[in-house]
């Protein structure tokens, strides 16, 4: 139920983005959702695709410093109290979040938030058994 | 291993000095009668040939620098007659202006013999195949390396620098045993032969002699584990002969100055004055068997000290320490003594990233700011921000303890610093105006 992250080291620099986009554009390889973590001189972008195992290859033909991660994906309904429902389910789990990201679907009322603890199977778990609706990688590479 | 010329290499320390002094005593007259230049030196410092009487006397004659070269820049330290010299060299130029060296048909072959020496120490023989991929030109590494593989009878194969996928098909196709050229040229071979899937059992490679910069220790470990082969230092200058000056043996010891034709001293590079053995200091040569352009008590400004006991291999030849620096190449950081060379000691040895660095020196204000760029590598990546900037921080901690200053250190992506055929440039000095 893990969702394949590419993490992608940017410098900070005129370009250094564009580059990697340009890549993904001309190997047809569609961005579901994406976040960056930016420090003064580098940044780290995050990124859920249509096909992670195509987009590491390129980048690192490329030589981009590139890792696969696995990250949970949930889907919080839209309303108050939506996220920190599932947030409660993993500080109860003793879970701890390193970062999140959320992004929008144009259907149904839910946000999709993409989550990285530091203990995946935990918070797999009491995520589902906490009843917080955890999305496969299918349904997310192919929304 | 075999030792090229017995006779020079091993004789004792009483014989050396007598050969020595034999042989300066009539370079001294030999200089002052056809270099006007030396000459003036000479009598403005009040000294004569008839004063150098012993290889002890080396220390009343004047010093040689770079400024010398370029003051008489290109033939006005030249002793022979042009018609005499057969072979010209120049330096590449990293520091300045080009200096430029001229050779008698006597001098190729001290060149040879001191090349052949060298060869021989890190296993060549007349069966060896010794892929020269350092640069043929006016740059003495490819022709050093060259005429000493033929003195010794071994198979040159002239390749010369560049083309590093040639190079690969060469070092696989003709069998080659020896590989020479600058180490950060040898360490990118390994890289392109990783990348391009071939191992290096494919090779018949046995032995790699590396120079024309200066390299770390684990520098050379790296490159004897991805190439699978006995790395040798050699050093040289071209203002002396070219690569060939002094070499490494087995022991590892330091490198073996053939000081029959080159003699080394080691001197206070503020004051001028000869050192007790073993201090360290400028490394100056004298040039008691050449011809073309002999220089006496030329000035290296490389920073190294000499060690007079006989070495293990069996050879008596002096032994000069790996070079520590260059006054040229030392940076000054707020005061501190820095040298690349540290720097790149401090990446291997950690391991966690790419041994590629690019050291940006500016000054804002009245402080000078340090930065060390350092690529990433796949395996040290992270997805986490905190991983990075820990990754940064062990970096900058292991800098200042071996500087005693501390860097910013910034992570680039991979392959962002440019790769070298020759000489790496690792330093960026925007100080300068």
């Amino acid at each position: 139920m893990f969702v394949k992250q590419i993490s992608v080291f940017v410098e900070n620099t005129r370009g250094a983005l564009s580059k990697v986009t340009g890549i993904l554009a001309e190997n047809g390889i569609n961005i579901r959702a994406l976040s960056i973590a930016d420090t003064t001189d580098f940044g780290i972008l995050r990124l859920i695709v249509q096909d992670p195992y195509k987009a590491e290859t390129v980048l690192k033909a490329n030589d981009i410093a590139v890792k696969s991660t696995d990250v949970i994906a949930v889907a919080i309904s839209d309303r108050p109290s939506g996220l920190h429902d599932a947030l409660a389910v993993l500080r109860d789990a003793d879970v701890t979040v390193e970062y999140m990201y959320a992004f929008v679907c144009r259907s149904d009322c839910e946000a999709y938030v993409i989550v990285k603890t530091d203990n995946p199977e935990t918070a797999l778990g009491a995520l589902k058994s906490g009843g917080v609706k955890v999305l496969s990688s299918n349904d997310v590479y192919e929304l | 291993m075999p030792i090229w010329n017995e006779k020079y290499e091993c004789m004792s320390r009483d014989e050396m000095t007598a050969l020595q002094t034999e042989r300066l005593v009539a370079q001294v007259k030999y200089i002052y009668e056809n270099v006007p230049y030396y000459r003036e030196l000479m009598e403005k410092k009040g000294v004569l040939p008839g004063d150098i009487k012993h290889i002890e006397d080396l220390k009343y004659l004047p010093f040689l620098t770079k400024q010398d070269l370029r003051d008489t820049y290109p033939y006005g330290l030249f002793a022979a007659d042009t018609k005499d010299i057969i072979e010209l060299h120049a330096s590449s130029g990293t520091t300045g202006k080009q200096v430029v060296t001229g050779y008698t048909r006597k001098d190729i072959d001290i060149w040879a013999e001191a090349m052949a020496r060298t060869l021989t120490s890190a296993g060549a023989d007349k069966s060896s195949f010794v892929q020269v991929a350092y640069g043929y030109g006016l740059f003495t590494g490819g022709f050093g390396a060259h005429h000493g593989a033929q003195k010794i009878g071994a198979t040159a194969i002239p390749i010369s620098s560049g083309n590093t996928a040639r190079q690969i098909a060469v070092l696989k196709d003709f069998g080659t045993t020896i590989l020479a050229c600058t180490p950060s040229y040898a360490l990118y071979i390994a890289e392109t032969l990783e990348e391009m899937g071939i191992d290096k059992s494919e090779l018949s490679l046995k032995a790699g002699v590396f120079g024309a910069e200066p390299w770390s220790e684990e520098m050379r470990d790296e490159i004897e584990r991805r190439l699978g082969i006995t790395a040798t230092d050699i050093y040289g200058l071209t203002e002396i002969t070219g690569p060939g000056v002094s070499f490494e043996c087995y022991d590892r010891s330091g490198l073996h100055v053939n000081e029959d034709h080159f003699v080394p001293e080691i001197i206070d590079p503020a004051t001028g004055e000869v050192l007790p053995h073993g201090s360290v200091g400028e490394l100056v040569f004298s040039c008691i068997t050449k011809e073309g352009m002999p220089l006496l008590r030329y000035r290296t400004r490389d920073i190294t000290s000499l060690n007079y006991e006989k070495c293990a291999c069996g050879r008596t030849l002096v032994r000069m320490g790996k070079v520590q620096g260059r006054t040229d190449d030392m940076l000054i950081i707020r005061g501190v003594n820095v040298f690349p060379s540290q720097i790149e000691g401090v990446l291997l040895d950690l391991g966690k990233t790419a041994p590629y660095y690019m050291i940006i020196v500016d000054r804002q204000g009245v402080l000078d700011t340090f930065e060390v760029h350092v690529e990433m590598l796949d395996e040290f990546f992270s997805d986490e921000v905190k991983q990075l900037e820990k990754l940064e921080n062990e970096i900058r901690g292991k800098l200042q303890s071996v500087l005693g200053i501390s860097p910013k250190v910034k992570l680039v992506a991979p392959k962002s610093i440019p790769r070298s055929e020759g000489k790496a440039v690792r330093v960026i000095d925007r100080r300068k105006k």
